[in-house]
């Protein structure tokens, strides 16, 4: 019985009742399932770390911070290091997030702020949708066999004519850096976009027309206004795109070279971590899979503090631009 | 009673100005779509006055409002017929750029609508705009004090404006919209979301533009029309037809709608005998 305090001294004809003891239930059980599902996601997430680290525990011993700061990766005289992985993961999704989301970012506006009539926009949307379902397979042999002879000659003239500029220091002789960052751009596209039209979508009417109101060309109504407005959800979208291109791998695979090197020019093969534990593991042995659990983990820490510092960026916006704690 | 010719719709008498006209708006129609939203409403906006418009919901008058800045342009439905002459041109002539116009003749919304940025950008934002060459944190600083907030914020215009409380955001509003010092304050019920002290302040704020400038302010509150419009334009709405159409009943000194109405309908109204 529920204990309802009220009943006796209300009014007698008032129709107001407290809840019966199967709504508190109902309330009590859908809150254990909300908490089981939270808590089993944590659960997951720590044993696979856990696993992981398991695996990688032989080579965690045996190289320990080495692994990170080393060069080589040699199977016959175990020696492993994955720092030009490393070196490539970064660059590349750098690279891939400064191209595509610039680019995301332009077609969000594009898309919310009345540039074109409804009908066209929903088509554009769903066209941008649509890039996010090609599997990144499709992606790597569209990279091989359209994207990169089309960039070559483009790649060449620069590195004949600037080649002194460390960025074009290389010739592109097939897959490299460039081609893998464009293709890995044009893959998280469609997160950015999509998110941060979201986020313009969410500012409210009013302040549009405040700004208008306060004589503000469309130009100056979306750099000065909207833009700092949906800050917090932009910010949200680029650190899914940018996880999102740390962690990609058949793409990558097929287009960055696999090569060992750390070189700052856009045109030289490269690695990431995703692409050496999808190219290496097939034929790895026991001490090498143990080296690549280890990558695994790296990679893991690597997207792990990339997110926690998007949020921090994404709170301080917040607390800038909304005020909110 | 005056009557259109053609239609037989009743038409207000029209309000002799008894100087200089700032904003001399002739409303023949106002279209969104195929609803007609307003009908002959004729309203010349004095000079250095206050104007007040009054009239139940759904009268159209924050509609006349906005059209007075161009604000409706924003609406694709939204079609204007007539004309507001502003200094001798009309600002719906196509030669004319709503952005200019909105640069001359600023506008207070009814909810408070600060911008996502600090409390000093907020207000010095349309300096900004206007390429405002002078002692920009003199004119924020007075554009606050003038709004009555300075108080509240002189120790945090560096935080957001959107962490101040709804009466605070509406002052800060305010102050954004005075520090370009407009020729021409339009106020679509500024002081809904206020108490009423800041009320008062807002409105001494009114009398004390209105030296310089002028105002134009829609309210619902008749005793605020009273205490500082010069002039009260009264619309009702014509339910005829199945329509819901404003239109301008009456406008006079507002002494003389209060006191001596000349139609009927006003003078139910401000009577509160409806609503």
């Amino acid at each position: 019985m529920v204990h309802d305090p009220f009943k006796d001294s209300a009014s007698g004809k008032t129709l107001s009742a407290p809840p019966s003891p199967s709504d508190y239930m109902k309330d009590s059980v859908f809150r254990s399932f909300a908490y089981l599902c939270a808590l089993s996601i944590i659960l997951l997430l720590a044993y696979i770390v856990f696993e992981l680290g398991s695996q990688a525990l032989p080579a965690i011993k045996e190289h320990g911070l080495g692994f990170i700061t080393g060069t080589t990766w040699d199977t016959n005289q175990n020696e492993f290091g994955v720092l030009p992985e490393i070196w490539g993961t970064l660059y590349s999704s750098l690279l891939a997030l400064l191209i595509g989301g610039g680019l995301g970012v332009a077609i969000a506006i594009f898309l919310t702020q009345g540039f074109m009539h409804a009908k066209i926009e929903v088509m554009f949307r769903t066209i941008i949708e649509l890039l996010a379902a090609i599997p990144s397979v499709v992606y790597g042999l569209w990279g091989i066999y359209v994207l990169i002879p089309l960039i070559r000659p483009a790649a060449h003239w620069l590195h004949e004519t600037f080649g002194w500029f460390p960025l074009f220091s290389t010739d592109l002789s097939g897959p490299g850096l460039a081609p893998a960052a464009l293709v890995l751009a044009i893959m998280i596209l469609p997160t950015v976009a999509a998110i941060s039209a979201d986020a313009f979508r969410r500012i409210p009417y009013k302040v549009k027309e405040a700004a208008y109101g306060m004589g503000a060309t469309k130009w100056e109504v979306i750099l000065k206004v909207m833009l700092p407005t949906a800050s917090s959800g932009i910010l949200a979208g680029l650190v899914l795109g940018f996880g999102r291109a740390l962690g990609e791998t058949m793409a990558l695979a097929m287009l960055i070279g696999n090569v060992n090197d750390i070189s700052v020019s856009l045109f030289a093969p490269a690695n990431t971590l995703a692409s050496l534990l999808a190219s290496t593991f097939p034929e790895a042995g026991e001490i090498e899979i143990q080296a690549l659990m280890y990558a695994s983990l790296v990679l893991l820490l690597i997207t792990f503090v990339v997110n926690v510092a998007g949020l921090a960026v994404q709170q301080y916006t917040m607390r800038k631009f909304e005020g909110k704690k | 009673m005056n009557m259109q010719a053609e239609t037989g719709e009743f038409i207000a008498k029209k309000y002799e100005p008894k100087g200089p006209v700032v904003l001399d708006c002739y409303v023949k129609n106002i279209y969104y779509g195929d609803f007609r939203a307003v009908r002959d409403t004729t309203i010349p906006v004095e000079k250095n006055k206050v104007t007040g418009f009054i009239g139940p919901s759904g009268c159209g008058k924050s509609t006349v409002l906005r059209s007075m800045n161009r604000m409706n342009d924003l609406i694709d439905s939204f079609r204007f017929e007539g004309h507001i002459q502003y200094h001798d041109h009309d600002i719906y002539s196509k030669k004319v750029d709503a952005v200019i116009v909105r640069r001359y003749i600023g506008m207070v919304f009814q909810l408070p609508n600060p911008f996502s940025m600090s409390i000093y950008d907020n207000v010095a934002f349309g300096l900004r705009l206007n390429g405002y060459k002078g002692d920009e944190e003199e004119m924020v600083v007075k554009a606050l004090k003038r709004a009555a907030i300075w108080n509240d914020v002189k120790d945090k215009l560096k935080n957001s404006g959107l962490s101040l409380s709804g009466g605070q955001q509406q002052r800060l509003c305010i102050a954004r919209a005075i520090a370009t010092e407009p020729d021409v304050l339009l106020m679509d019920e500024p002081c809904s979301a206020l108490d009423p002290i800041a009320t008062r302040q807002i409105e001494e704020l009114m009398v004390e533009l209105k030296q310089h400038y002028s105002v134009a302010l829609v309210t619902h509150n008749m005793q605020q029309a009273m205490r500082v419009a010069d002039v009260t334009a009264f619309l009702g709405v014509d339910i005829s037809n199945g329509g819901r159409t404003g239109y301008l009943v009456e406008m006079d000194d507002t002494k003389k709608i209060f006191e001596d109405p000349q139609q009927l309908l006003t003078k139910q109204y401000v009577r509160g005998e409806f609503s």
